[in-house]
């Protein structure tokens, strides 16, 4: 009964862990890993331009210095936010690349 | 079942390995479905040691001692509360629970990140399972560590826990604290992968923050957890004794504070990625050799377990590897780390940020080399110095109090800079309400008392008033905007930041925290005293009266215990119950009534808790005035057995319990006799009181941090967050240029 048991298991273990060679997961959405990066990099920018400007309501930044920080932010943010565009462009731009190639 | 038990370790062992072998590859080759496949290795082991913890836990609960553990560590008569949690009271079983928890928490990280860090996950995965390989390899290889070794002549009862451990928060202390050793090496195994596949970013710190704040949170739980066991079981009547496995929870959660705080930093500005990679590969090497002092027993500890030769290696070249390994990808891939920006002003939250972090890495440095000290004069001059919490305290009290301080400068200062009027608006309050703590208490204590305990109650008054401050005016910067009522605007500014002001909760939480240690350690007072019932003492203005003795016998355990009253001013305070209970030895040599006296005992302590101060008192019988009755005893009955023994062997076993009956019942008979004497004919006892002011403060200061921290790890709502991604959006519409 054991012996059986452990039989099992295996065998479930092994259908498990293998699925995905005989199962692939093609529709799966995976970011591509600069896009990744740079969501990652404009959430970041986001929060700290929301932090700037709750510091300069709660009086910790005084005005000249919450525009001048507010400046720099939004000029990274969109920085980031163009790198972020291109990068997706060229993410698609490759996918349309390769749907053709496949058709045929 | 022990087979089944035995061959799901076996196959987690393969799992890992296969895990790690498919994981690599992928990884190389950029194959998803070999990468995909080692991701599921981690779900089937955490199902497999999910399996196998139920076996033995079922085997506890169905007191099948068959199996050595079960034996070793659980009776009959143990209540079922505490044998479903008497697995981890075991170096075996503990291994096993480490290994379940460390591969449900990397399912659930690897989970959450599927379809994220591509490149850095496959590693991270391969460093995870590498983590769950080595403990398996111990649970199937070193014999002490095997959790389903059999015996084919069980014994009909087991040894039973240790009396120590049945103790509520024993149920959820020692999970607490392996969940946050375990979480620990997430973040640790993500750095890992980030510096093997060059990803240094923010994208590993976004995907393993939140496992690093929940560790902390955890190690957190499970430190006060042991503090509040040690204050109410250990017998001694404190909470904090710098013992070295306390120390082992302690120092990774110090670090691990640097880090959560550390990674906003390379979050907002790129900056300190060197700084966080070694943080958090050193928080994770301190992680395991935390697991590594409790399992050795190489320091002395009341919480280790008996140390094992080879356990110890294994250990050692675990500890080794990662710190050599660590080394070695922080030195390879030094280009990858360099800051993007730089510090804008010492007048920052940046710079305040990064002193904290240089403290709280000192303090751990001073508190791994007090705790390691008596192995490094070992080493050096062959003796084991021995050093006790003394030893702690002139670097940790300064340290400390540095601490506190920056943690309520922190939340009132900007990120990236600051004027001095700023500065000024900010500190007028925090520090004027520090200064009237200390001017109340210099009028009401007087100027002879505590330095330690005066500036942490002003450190503590600061931190409370700039959190106070940071509440009241994000709630009027909120309302001026959204014209919305003070209760609301105040909820919708937690809500909208949970990070931030569950951050500030916490800040709060550890002040309150640690105003209670330091009143609680320079205020107490505590004395000895021996009385016979009817007769009191007197302690810090309190009136302790021994009013009776207590008694009680069962087969399962004796309890000696006293009723005190306590009173002051002549107004009764409170009636207090203290027992000393003596649970059986099952070793026969100690004689068939001593070993009732003579196995392990435990302290009941007799507690009134308030909010200005506790009382707490023990009792320590003396079991002297019953020695001679208890030899004589042990011969008696030992006559009994030798003489009733002969008639019962060779009988089925039905017949030779009926036939044993009648000695059981007379000795049991006798104990309860013997300890009646302790009511009927009292003896002097001595009892240990404290009188300690404000420790309610320090739980209720935990539950704070607790409650602060879930803010903080509390998932932002997908609408809110959707919005702010939004407006975020129309903001760049609305700013960028054409």
């Amino acid at each position: 009964m054991e012996f059986l048991i452990i039989l099992a298991v295996l065998a479930l273990v092994v259908l498990f862990v293998t699925r995905p060679f005989w199962r692939p997961d093609s529709d799966r959405a995976v970011a591509p890993k600069d896009v990744a990066e740079l969501e990652a990099a404009r959430d970041a920018k986001y929060r700290e331009i929301r932090d700037a400007e709750l510091d300069v309501r709660t009086g910790k930044l005084s005005q000249e210095d919450f525009e001048a920080i507010d400046r720099t932010l939004r000029a990274e943010a969109i920085e980031i936010l163009h790198a972020l565009d291109d990068a997706r462009g060229r993410v698609n731009g490759a996918a349309r690349e390769r749907l053709p190639s496949e058709r045929r | 079942m022990a087979v089944v038990g035995r061959a799901l370790l076996i196959l987690g062992l393969l799992t890992c390995a296969y895990g790690i072998g498919v994981s690599v590859y992928g990884a190389r080759s950029g194959r998803r479905e070999w990468v995909d496949s080692g991701r599921r290795s981690v779900y089937a082991l955490a199902a497999l040691m999910v399996c196998a913890f139920a076996i033995l836990d079922v085997a506890f609960l169905r007191n099948d001692f068959s199996y050595n553990l079960v034996a070793s560590a659980s009776s009959t008569t143990t209540p079922t509360l505490f044998k479903a949690a008497a697995i981890w009271s075991t170096q075996a079983g503990s291994l096993l629970l480490w290994i379940m928890l460390l591969s449900l928490w990397s399912s659930l990280v690897l989970f959450l990140s599927r379809n994220k860090v591509r490149e850095i996950a496959p590693y991270a995965t391969a460093v995870l399972l590498g983590f769950c390989g080595f403990f398996t390899t111990l649970t199937v290889f070193v014999h002490s560590a095997h959790p389903f070794a059999t015996s084919a002549t069980p014994p009909t009862e087991g040894a039973g826990l240790d009396p120590l451990l049945r103790h509520v928060t024993m149920m959820v202390h020692p999970p607490m604290l392996y969940s946050g050793y375990t979480m620990l090496t997430i973040p640790f195994a993500f750095a890992v992968g980030a510096l093997i596949s060059r990803r240094t970013g923010a994208e590993w710190i976004q995907v393993t923050r939140r496992f690093a704040l929940a560790a902390w949170l955890c190690l957190g739980i499970g430190i006060m957890l042991g503090a509040r066991w040690s204050y109410t079981e250990l017998g001694w009547g404190g909470y904090w004794a710098w013992d070295p496995v306390e120390n082992a929870a302690l120092m990774p959660w110090l670090l691990a504070t640097a880090f959560i705080h550390s990674i906003m930093i390379q979050e907002k500005r790129g900056m300190l990625k060197t700084w966080n990679v070694s943080l958090i590969l050193g928080t994770g090497t301190m992680a395991i050799v935390g697991t590594f002092l409790v399992r050795s027993g190489i320091l002395s500890s009341i919480h280790a377990f008996v140390s094992n030769g080879t356990l110890n290696w294994a250990f050692v070249a675990l500890i080794a590897a990662m710190v050599v390994v660590s080394i070695g990808l922080v030195i390879w891939r030094r280009d990858q780390l360099r800051s993007e920006a730089r510090l804008d002003s010492l007048l920052s939250r940046e710079a305040v940020f990064l002193f904290q972090n240089l403290v709280l890495v000192a303090l751990a440095l001073v508190i791994f080399w007090v705790t390691f000290f008596p192995l490094i004069s070992q080493a050096i001059t062959g003796t084991q110095v021995s050093v006790g919490p003394p030893a702690f305290r002139p670097f940790v009290v300064p340290l400390a109090l540095i601490l506190v301080l920056l943690s309520g400068i922190g939340p009132i200062i900007a990120w990236r800079r600051v004027t001095l009027e700023n500065l000024r608006r900010s500190f007028v309050f925090p520090a004027a309400a520090a200064l009237a703590t200390l001017a109340v208490l210099l009028l009401a204590v007087g100027s002879g008392a505590s330095a330690f305990a005066f500036a942490m109650f002003g450190c503590g008054a600061f931190v409370l008033a700039a959190v106070a401050q940071e509440f009241w005016r994000g709630t009027r910067a909120r309302r001026a905007m959204s014209h919305e009522p003070a209760p609301l605007a105040f909820a919708q500014l937690v809500r909208r930041n949970r990070r931030r002001y569950g951050g500030y909760v916490v800040h709060a939480g550890l002040a309150v925290l640690l105003i209670g240690v330091a009143a609680s350690t320079s205020f107490q007072h505590s004395r000895y005293a021996t009385l016979m019932p009817g007769q009191s003492t007197k302690l810090d203005g309190y009136t302790v009266r021994y009013v009776k003795p207590t008694v009680a016998a069962t087969p399962a355990r004796l309890s000696l215990g006293a009723v005190l009253a306590v009173s002051k001013g002549g107004h009764p305070v409170a009636t207090l119950n203290t027992r000393h209970e003596l649970y059986p030895s099952q070793d026969p040599s100690l004689g068939p009534i001593g070993r009732f006296f003579n196995g392990s005992d435990e302290s009941r302590i007799g507690l009134t808790s308030g909010f200005t101060r506790d009382v707490w008192t023990v009792v320590n019988p003396s079991l002297q005035p019953l020695q001679g009755l208890i030899m004589q005893g042990d011969r008696l009955f030992t006559r009994l057995e030798r003489d009733t023994m002969p008639r019962v062997v060779g009988l089925p076993l039905a017949k030779a319990n009926a036939a044993l009956a009648p000695l059981w019942q007379a000795r049991d008979r006798a104990i309860a006799e013997l300890v009646a004497r302790y009511v009927n004919h009292p003896w002097p006892v001595t009892f240990l009181m404290i009188v300690s002011p404000l420790v309610m403060w320090l739980w209720i200061g935990a539950l704070i941090v607790v409650a602060g921290a879930l803010i903080a790890l509390w998932p932002i709502p997908t609408l809110a967050w959707l919005r702010a991604r939004s407006a975020a959006y129309a903001g760049r519409l609305a700013r960028e240029p054409a």
